[in-house]
């Protein structure tokens, strides 16, 4: 936080400097400490990154293979850093190649400001060549967007572009920019702002609200805590704690919630939802008090809303205030920054424990201990299972390094048994569910923390949906360690055709390619194993790597993910197999 | 259960927004019945007024999407009784429909409407007022043959005491702490 101010100082008294549109952009970009910068070159934004190869040596572009690499790329980034991640690209297919990130980072709150070229002012809406409406085709998936058609609006409409894209509940944002702008020249003056009219970042805490929470927390015998990535966004994870531990509540944890809370302490009691743990979700419905913080109750965390938790009150602490009572209909409404709301509500709540409740969490932990996790962390014979790959790899790295993962059921195995010990260590697609997020995450994420060991977990069907970024890795000598857990399916709807429509498994079999030359032919060193005694090893080999290492475990063809709570389904029903 | 709600939605003016609020509506697969917009009193400020029939529930979390829009100042959802709101309708119709007797001048007169414009082949007549009144003079100016029909988007004013000025200006302080709030956060 303290480098911001330090920005926005440096950024304001500044005398005015004439120069192109295009420099003006690379300018903003350097007053408000960007320093790395995902994207792919083309026409409409060529003047952008003519002035860009002025600036190599404080900007740092990395070239990747498709835009939607560079989105994903630049969402990792973003989440590793809590800063926006920045994104080039040219206007037509370049932009619309932006679309999915831009959907995946506006349902996971993800700051982002794109940049797309878009043709001359003159041509626009003529259909003239590589021309779309990107202001439109982004409008439902941005939290902003802007079209700039004169020079002289970047430097303001930069400045307004990150204090939206990072602040409140952050979310995307794209500019666009027509290639007369970027020639044209403008007196350049840069100020970073904190203020856009009609926009309300922060809501005020309202203190009768915080007094009533305290009163049902300090009354309530049976409360679970719902833990958002609300709270790794506002940096609250400290008060979080300080909170739960004070009152003795037990947390269960959404799916980008994971990493905020260490899994070793004894009030986690696991993660919700479809595929979540046995006992948080059974609890849900068993509890007297929910305390939902900065998350949203999402279809995959409630299943059924008509028998979702009825028996309790529902406190609600949330920074967007279209997400309260949106799908559950809360009894005390905090409408507040998670941290701002804790650092009020910690003083007011009692000391407590509840040391029976908990303990009916441990109880069903047994059980799905003994149905679920001790089959799948240490299997008897057979094929390798995903989760003692992840179990092994978290008792490797003692639960410390970043995770990074695509999207299916080796995502629901390193999501379940990856013990994660330190804060901002998870990076996976949550709301979207983006097949082909992982990989280019992973690469965001190593240039965002180059010190940390990065590991991108990700099934056979989304290795081959953004595996052109492996190009990117090896030319940038990335430090990502992918490990490709291959059952050559697509599990994750196997799965569910085999559980709800009759093992009528259509169209997701995978005649898969030689990973092994496909990875070693992008310049990323490669091994494939199959036998459980060389999963240690494997991993302890990789883990010791400096550069970039591809290793594909071969997996149980068809293997399950449970327990799991079917669509549409009770969450105290949660299936065990 | 679903009712007729009136949203009233003040924003600033720039392009597009037009369409962030619409895309919100299409989402929940909800159609718009009317719409208006226009400057409201305060210069620089516009007012958009849109009328959807839903549930409670849903216009509730509608408007709290709209509002949290960039560029939008402030949402509101109001039931019919408490706002004042009309609209205006427009009917042509031949001129000879006035020659047989005088049904149709007690006809406007008995509506309360009026007569824009005589031509020798077409009459254009005004009727401002709720749906169900401008419908039911369209129903009684059918048999003589309407040649084209227009009906305008509501406009409605809300009863409630405190004006948007108001709003603004709390809007206003909100940004302000909010504001104030990240510099000592930095």
């Amino acid at each position: 936080m303290e480098t911001k101010t330090k920005s926005k100082g440096a950024a304001k008294k500044k005398a005015a400097e004439k120069m192109t549109g295009a420099e003006a952009l690379i300018k903003s970009l350097l007053a408000e400490d960007v320093d790395t910068i995902f994207g792919y070159i083309g026409g409409a934004i060529m003047p952008v990154y003519d002035a860009l190869f002025n600036y190599e040596d404080q900007l740092k572009h990395v070239m990747v293979r498709h835009e939607q690499g560079a989105i994903h790329a630049a969402q990792g980034y973003a989440r590793t850093k809590r800063k926006p991640g920045i994104c080039f690209t040219t206007s037509g297919p370049g932009a619309t190649n932006l679309v999915t990130g831009l959907a995946d980072a506006m349902l996971d709150s993800t700051p982002l400001i794109c940049i797309t070229g878009q043709v001359g002012a003159s041509l626009l809406g003529s259909d003239a060549f590589q021309e779309t409406d990107v202001v439109s085709v982004s409008m439902p998936i941005t939290k902003w967007n802007h079209q700039i058609t004169t020079a002289e609006e970047i430097p303001e409409v930069m400045a307004k572009a990150f204090f939206i894209a990072n602040s409140g509940r952050p979310g995307p944002v794209v500019i666009d920019i027509t290639k007369n702008a970027q020639f044209e020249e403008l007196e350049y003056e840069y100020e970073a702002t904190n203020r856009v009219s009609s926009y309300v970042p922060k809501p005020k805490t309202r203190l009768s609200e915080v007094e009533k929470a305290a009163e049902l927390i300090n009354d309530c015998q049976k409360p679970l805590v719902l833990l958002g990535q609300g709270v790794s966004i506002s940096g609250a994870e400290t008060e979080f704690k300080e909170f739960v531990e004070k009152a003795g509540l037990p947390v269960a944890s959404t799916l980008l919630g994971l990493s905020a809370f260490p899994t070793n302490h004894s009030l986690y009691t696991g993660m919700l939802g479809m595929h979540g743990n046995y006992a948080p979700n059974i609890n849900t419905n068993k509890c007297d008090l929910l305390i939902g913080i900065g998350m949203r109750f999402d279809d995959r965390v409630t299943g059924n809303l008509n028998t979702y938790a009825k028996q309790a009150k529902v406190i609600h602490i949330e920074i967007d205030p279209s997400e309260i009572d949106k799908n559950v209909k809360t009894d005390v409404a905090i409408n507040a920054d998670a941290k701002q709301a804790l650092e009020l509500l910690i003083p007011k709540i009692k000391k407590n424990s509840h040391e029976e409740w908990l303990e009916t969490f441990s109880e069903l932990h047994e059980i799905e201990f003994e149905k679920v996790i001790s089959k799948d962390v240490h299997p008897p014979a057979g094929k390798m299972h995903m989760g003692e790959v992840v179990n092994t790899l978290s008792e490797l790295t003692k639960g410390e390094a970043i995770i990074v993962t695509d999207v299916g059921q080796h995502q629901m195995a390193s999501a379940r048994y990856y013990g994660f010990q330190k804060q901002n260590s998870w990076i996976s697609s949550g709301g979207l569910g983006t097949m082909g997020f992982g990989i280019p995450a992973g690469m965001g994420v190593a240039l965002a923390k180059p010190d940390r060991p990065i590991f991108v977990l990700v099934g056979d069907g989304g290795f081959q949906m953004t595996v052109q970024e492996l190009g990117t890795i090896a030319q940038y000598n990335l430090p990502v360690k992918i490990i490709l857990l291959n059952n050559n399916f697509l599990g994750m709807v196997r799965q569910w055709q085999q559980l709800f429509f009759s093992n009528r498994y259509s169209s997701t079999e995978l005649k898969n390619p030689d990973f092994l030359m496909i990875s070693e032919g992008f310049g990323v060193p490669a091994k494939q194993i199959s036998e459980r005694d060389d999963l240690k090893a494997a991993l302890q080999d990789m883990l010791d790597l400096d550069g970039p290492f591809m290793l594909e475990v071969k997996v149980e063809k068809e293997g399950n993910i449970f327990p799991m709570v079917p669509a549409g389904g009770t969450v105290s029903e949660m299936r065990l197999d | 259960m679903k009712k007729e709600y009136t949203l009233t939605i003040f924003t600033e003016n720039k392009i597009g927004l037009l369409h962030r609020i619409t895309v919100i509506f299409t989402r929940r697969h909800l159609n718009i019945d009317s719409l208006n917009t226009s400057e409201s009193e305060i210069r620089g400020i516009y007012r958009f007024t849109i009328v959807v029939s839903t549930t409670e529930t849903m216009v509730q979390t509608v408007t709290k999407q709209i509002e949290k829009q960039i560029g939008i100042l402030k949402a509101f959802y109001h039931t019919e009784e408490e706002i004042v709101y009309q609209e205006i309708a427009l009917y042509k119709v031949p001129t000879k429909a006035f020659a047989h007797g005088d049904d149709v001048e007690s006809l406007i007169r008995k509506f309360n409407a009026r007569v824009l414009t005589i031509e020798p082949e077409y009459i254009v007549v005004e009727k401002t007022g709720h749906k169900t009144e401008t419908q039911q003079l369209f129903r009684e100016l059918e048999s003589y043959g309407i040649l084209q029909f227009a009906r305008s988007g509501r406009i409605a004013l809300t009863k409630q005491i405190r004006e948007i000025t108001s709003y603004l200006k709390e809007l206003e302080q909100q940004q302000k702490e909010s504001e104030e709030e990240v510099l000592t956060y930095n």
